[in-house]
Order: C-alpha cells, then sequence, then structure tokens
C-alpha cells in the first residue's frame, strides 16, 4: 500500500525495522479488517470473483468461444443436468446455442473487470494529473480545470459515458470499430468518472503546497514536476484510493448497463451485460438460468466492491471513527 | 439579487455554447454529412449540389454561425437512419419520457419523506432497520436489474401488469398520453417504480439525515418543554425545517431522472426520448445525438438555474452574503 503517512498511528517508533508483513498485520487498518465480518465476507467473494475470471481460460469447463465444441443439441439445458447428447455436465445450464452459461460468466466477467479496472486506472491517472496541476498552479489553470469539474459533476456518469462513446464511434471509420469498441468504451467511461478524483486531489494539493516540507524543497532547486511527483502525490493518495474503489464499482455498472443498452463491448465479446442482455429475451419464456446467474455475478461484484470501498473511507479517515 | 442571477446566467450561456461547439463539431467533421444524407451512390453533381446548398464551403465561424441560428431555428436536419426531420421526432417523443419522468418524481418525493420520516422518528424499529438495509443494496444494484426484475415479479410471474410499452395511448394534437386508458396507466407502473427507486432512496437517505439533524436542534428541546405534542413538534416544528434542502436536491434530480430515462426507457420498450437516443448512438445517427446532446444540456441547465433562484429565494443567509460581495 501506498500511504505510510496517511495511515493514522501505524508506524510508532517500536515497529521500525520490522519486516512489512508484520507492519501491516499490526496496523489499525488490518485490525478494522479482521474485525468487520462483513468486510471479511465481501473481500473473499471479491476475491474469488476476480480469481475466477482472471484465470477463466485455465478454469472455465467449457470454451463457449470455439464454434467446433458448441453443441447446439444442448440448448437450454437447466442448470446442474447432464446433457444425453453430448454427455456434458452443465453446473449453471446453457444458453440458446448451448454455450455453457459457467464459462461464459467467467470469460465474460473478465472482460466486465478488464474495462472497469482500465476505465479507473484512465479516471484517476487523468483525474490526479489534472487535480495536482489545478491545485500547485492556481489562478488561471485551476480556474479552468474546476469549471469543467462543475460542469461534469452535474451530469450523471452514464449520460457522459453514452455521449462520449457515441461521439467517438462516429469518429472511427466503420472498419476499426469492432475491435477499437473495447478501448473506446474504457476511454468513455475513464471520462465520465475523472471529475472526482480531480476535485479531490486539487483540494489536498493546495493544502500540501503550502506546508514547510514543500517550501524547503523548492529552495532546495527541486523542480515543480518533481516535488509533484515525490512529495506531494504521495501525502494525496489516501482519498484517490478510497474514491478508486468506489468508482471501479461505479465503472463496472456503467460497463454492463451501456452493454445492455447495446453500445458497449462488441457482441464478440460479450461482458456480464451483454449476458444479460441476451437472457433477458428468455425471460417470458421461462429459461430464468440465462439471465439470472450473470446477474447475480454483476450484483456480488458490484455489492462486494462497493462494501470495501465504505469500510474503506472509514478505516483511513481517524477523524469518521 | 440581480447580480447572482445574471452571473448564473452568463455560466449557463457559456455552458449551452461549449455543448453547441461540440455538437457543431461532430455534426460537421464527423463522418461527410453529406453522404449521410444521400447515401453512399449518389453522384458528385448531386453532392455539390447539396455541399454548396448546406453552405460546407463557406467559413468555418460563418458555418457555426448558421448552425446556431438554425438550432435556435428549431431546425436540427434530418435523421440519417430514419430520413425525417429531427424535431417532430424528439416532440414527438417528449410526451412518453416527461409522463414517466413526472410519475417518478412523485414517487421518488412521496416515498422519500414518508420513509425518511419513518426511519428519523423511530431509528431502532425492526421496521426502519429492514427499510436502511434495503436502501443500501438497493443502491448497488444498476437500474436495468432492478427492471428486469420487477418485470419478472409482476409480469412473468404474476402477469399484473405489462413488461412493455406504453399502452392505449389518446391523442390530443400536440400531446398523447397513457394517463387517460387503462392500459395505458398499467404499462406506466414498472417503468415508473424503477426509474422512481433509485432517486427515492436518496431522497429518503437525505431526509433521514437532515431530520435527524434538526430534531438535535435546541428549539426542538423548547418545544418539547413546552408540553407540545409529540405530533406538532415532529411535523410542525421539524418536518418544515428539512424540506429546503430536500427540494433543491428534488429539483436537481429531475435532470438526473431524465437522463435514467434512458436505460428505463430500453429496458421496458419505452417510446421515449431516450431509446431514440440509444438507437441513435447504435447507428450512428449524427443528427439525433446532437439534437439530443443540445436538449439534455438545455434541460440541465435550466434546472439548475431554477433551483439556483429557488435557493436563494428560500435562503435568508444567502442574501447577506451576495450584498457584501457586490458591495
Amino acid at each position: 500500500m501506498q500511504g505510510n503517512q496517511v495511515l493514522p498511528g501505524k508506524t510508532t517508533s517500536g515497529s521500525r525495522g520490522r519486516s512489512l508483513l508484520a507492519k501491516i498485520s499490526d496496523s489499525d487498518v488490518a485490525y478494522s479488517w479482521w474485525h468487520s465480518p462483513v468486510v471479511v465476507i465481501a473481500t473473499a467473494v471479491l476475491l474469488v470473483l476476480v480469481l475466477a475470471c482472471l484465470f477463466a481460460p485455465l478454469i472455465a469447463p467449457y470454451d463457449p468461444f470455439d464454434p467446433a465444441s458448441l453443441q447446439l443439441m444442448d440448448g437450454f439445458s437447466p442448470p446442474m443436468t447432464t446433457s444425453s447428447f453430448s454427455g456434458n455436465h452443465y453446473l449453471l445450464g446453457t444458453d440458446a446455442q448451448g454455450r455453457d452459461i459457467l464459462s461464459t460468466i467467467l470469460h465474460g466477467g473478465r472482460v466486465s473487470l478488464f474495462v472497469g479496472a482500465s476505465a479507473t486506472l484512465f479516471a484517476v491517472a487523468l483525474g490526479v494529473g489534472m487535480g495536482l496541476l489545478a491545485g500547485y498552479r492556481g489562478g488561471f489553470a485551476d480556474a479552468v480545470v474546476m469549471r469543467i469539474v462543475d460542469v461534469q459533476l452535474s451530469f450523471p456518469a452514464i449520460l457522459i459515458a453514452l455521449l462520449v462513446f457515441g461521439v467517438a464511434r462516429s469518429v472511427i471509420p466503420p472498419s476499426l470499430q469492432e475491435s477499437a469498441a473495447i478501448w473506446v468504451l474504457i476511454f468513455a467511461i475513464g471520462l465520465s468518472n475523472w471529475a472526482q478524483f480531480a476535485r479531490t486531489v486539487r483540494g489536498a494539493t493546495m493544502v500540501e503546497s503550502h506546508k514547510d516540507y514543500v517550501a524547503a524543497a523548492r529552495i532546495a532547486g527541486k523542480g515543480p514536476v518533481k516535488i509533484l511527483a515525490t512529495h506531494i502525490l504521495p501525502n494525496v493518495m489516501g482519498p484517490v484510493l478510497v474514491i478508486a474503489t468506489i468508482s471501479l464499482a461505479l465503472a463496472v455498472i456503467e460497463e454492463s448497463t451501456l452493454s445492455f443498452l447495446g453500445v458497449g463491448v462488441p457482441p464478440t465479446q460479450p461482458s456480464l451485460g451483454t449476458l444479460i442482455r441476451i437472457g433477458q429475451q428468455f425471460l417470458f419464456s421461462g429459461e430464468w438460468w440465462i439471465l439470472f446467474f450473470p446477474a447475480l455475478t454483476l450484483v456480488l461484484l458490484a455489492l462486494s466492491v462497493n462494501l470495501l470501498g465504505d469500510w474503506l473511507r472509514d478505516a483511513i479517515n481517524p477523524r469518521l471513527r | 439579487m440581480l447580480f447572482f442571477i445574471l452571473k448564473r446566467v452568463a455560466q449557463s450561456l457559456i455552458v449551452m455554447i461549449a455543448v453547441a461547439l461540440i455538437s457543431f463539431i461532430v455534426f460537421r467533421y464527423v463522418g461527410d454529412p453529406v453522404a449521410g444524407m444521400l447515401g453512399q451512390d449518389a453522384s458528385i453533381e448531386d453532392s455539390a449540389a447539396l455541399r454548396d446548398r448546406l453552405g460546407l464551403n463557406e467559413p468555418v465561424l460563418a458555418q457555426f454561425a448558421r448552425f446556431v441560428g438554425n438550432t435556435l431555428h428549431g431546425n436540427f436536419g434530418i435523421s440519417y437512419r430514419l430520413q425525417e426531420p429531427v424535431l417532430p421526432l424528439i416532440l414527438s417523443r417528449l410526451p412518453a419520457t416527461l409522463e414517466l419522468a413526472m410519475l417518478s418524481v412523485t414517487i421518488a418525493l412521496v416515498g422519500g419523506l414518508v420513509m425518511g420520516i419513518l426511519t428519523a422518528l423511530r431509528p431502532r424499529s425492526p421496521v426502519s432497520m429492514t427499510i436502511m438495509t434495503l436502501s443500501l443494496i438497493g443502491v448497488s444494484l444498476p437500474t436495468f436489474l432492478i427492471g428486469i426484475g420487477l418485470i419478472q415479479l409482476f409480469a412473468v410471474k404474476l402477469h399484473w401488469l405489462p413488461s412493455f410499452g406504453r399502452g392505449e395511448v389518446v391523442d390530443l394534437g400536440w400531446w398523447t398520453t397513457g394517463l387517460l386508458t387503462s392500459s395505458g396507466l398499467k404499462s406506466l407502473v414498472l417503468p415508473a417504480l424503477t426509474l422512481a427507486l433509485f432517486q427515492l432512496t436518496l431522497i429518503m437517505r437525505l431526509v433521514r439525515s437532515e431530520m435527524l439533524e434538526v430534531l438535535r436542534q435546541d428549539y426542538i428541546r423548547f418545544a418539547r418543554a413546552r408540553g407540545l405534542s409529540e405530533r406538532t413538534i415532529n411535523f410542525r416544528h421539524a418536518l418544515k425545517n428539512t424540506l429546503v434542502p430536500v427540494i433543491t436536491i428534488t429539483g436537481l434530480q429531475l435532470g438526473s431522472i431524465i437522463a435514467f430515462a434512458i436505460i428505463t426507457e430500453t429496458v421496458f420498450q419505452w417510446p421515449g426520448v431516450g431509446s431514440l437516443f440509444v438507437q441513435a448512438v447504435q447507428f450512428v445517427d449524427v443528427p439525433i445525438m446532437s439534437a439530443y446532446m443540445l436538449f439534455i444540456a438545455l434541460v440541465f441547465v435550466v434546472i439548475n438555474l431554477i433551483v439556483d433562484a429557488l435557493y436563494y429565494l428560500v435562503d435568508p443567509r444567502l442574501h447577506a452574503g451576495s450584498l457584501k460581495n457586490a458591495g
């Protein structure tokens, strides 16, 4: 973890020189983690989901994108059935084309997590950069950046993502649209979430840049880039970490919403939102599992990240205790 | 007062011009508008004539000026996909979205107020605890999943309500309404609930925290010491003072509701402006996209302006501040 300075009461003189692991297990944050069962469960659920999706190609029982292994005759198998045609066992059932739902969820979750994490990273980079610039330079740069942030924060993120996505789509030539769709999506979701980071970092930077150690660094002849990167940045990362966690949950939900609307990832790379979109067509004919399991995965993912974010906010902010 | 309002109006104008500029750039430079209107296999003479007629050979600034002029006259061009003028298209779908949004705001406001007051007055009762836990889960659920869940329960399992469309509508000439037929009303229930739920939890949490804050104040203790009844204290003294922030937040949420209607309209195949926009994004239908962009920006700017002005009228502390600033 980044913020040695931001964790309250973590480094006392007695713990100096001990291993990092011992330091972490001794910290207040670790204590508060261990003593809130809901958070421990949320972490466990999140870990299982993330690891399962990360290693989807290894652990998924079938390859849902390999036409050779598709069993059309096994279409619409309910959960926990073994097909009499192919002898395959389907834990969570199959969809209309006979694709194993469990496998599509693992691969789809992978796409969702990749887009969500990349978009959040992009939003952090852009927001932190703009926030540092605005907070450190002040004046005109500050006024312009903060005006943009104000305007953007008064619009819902999903609307901005849709508009950016639409504009970007019309810029890109049709032949590239399929392959560029995921990057356009990351760009759109990232651009809809950066304002929060910019506002927080700008405030923290203004506070930090008036402290003596920054003045000392300036007198020592360090340039603004070096001061920002080595002195100010580490001290503003605490709140950024908290917002990034909550923003990750939002980004995953945003991605699945866009894909559900049919304007997200291309159909060749279905994400959780695409799977839910497909499953919705079978709601009335009684094949509930095609919709239910992807939806459940999405809810578990969003809920556990949200719970972790809430806890993290309280744990690293001593004023809230 | 006048200074404050003028400053806000100026800010709103800058935002609108920025959005118009983006929308102009998209409209003019994205792809080839001539190809978009004439199709791929138009002759060179035809496209040159159209290029001239549309004024695409003039200087950029003159083009932008005409774009703004056209927009102010309600001329947003012709949809690439539907081959119809954009403004009538949007206007014909506006009633569906507005009826949905209005009903949702009402549900969110009434439900949020009632539940917020309940959870604030009896914070430890089982009902309050259930409501608070449910609201926590509700905030984490994506809107479209709530919609699908409601469809599954009320349309698929119970067969009580229809799951898509507006039902029978009555055409009043300039407005189509689903409020006058029973099938129209039934069709409205599930989309309106879906759209309202998220805002409802927001308003509920706001009312609750404001109410808890007010109940701690000295004048409430004094009212109790005077021997006023609980009912008078809670509703006459406490509730009245929690309403100011609630009204402003609800006003601001109206814009979000129109934006979130995009998702709800897609889930319920509701023939509103939002689903028109989603289809425009899917098919890269630039004229509809840029018109919607301007429309939604206008809605947000106007709502923000009204809420700011209302806030200014309601909260006397702002008067004192602005007098000092204005000299």
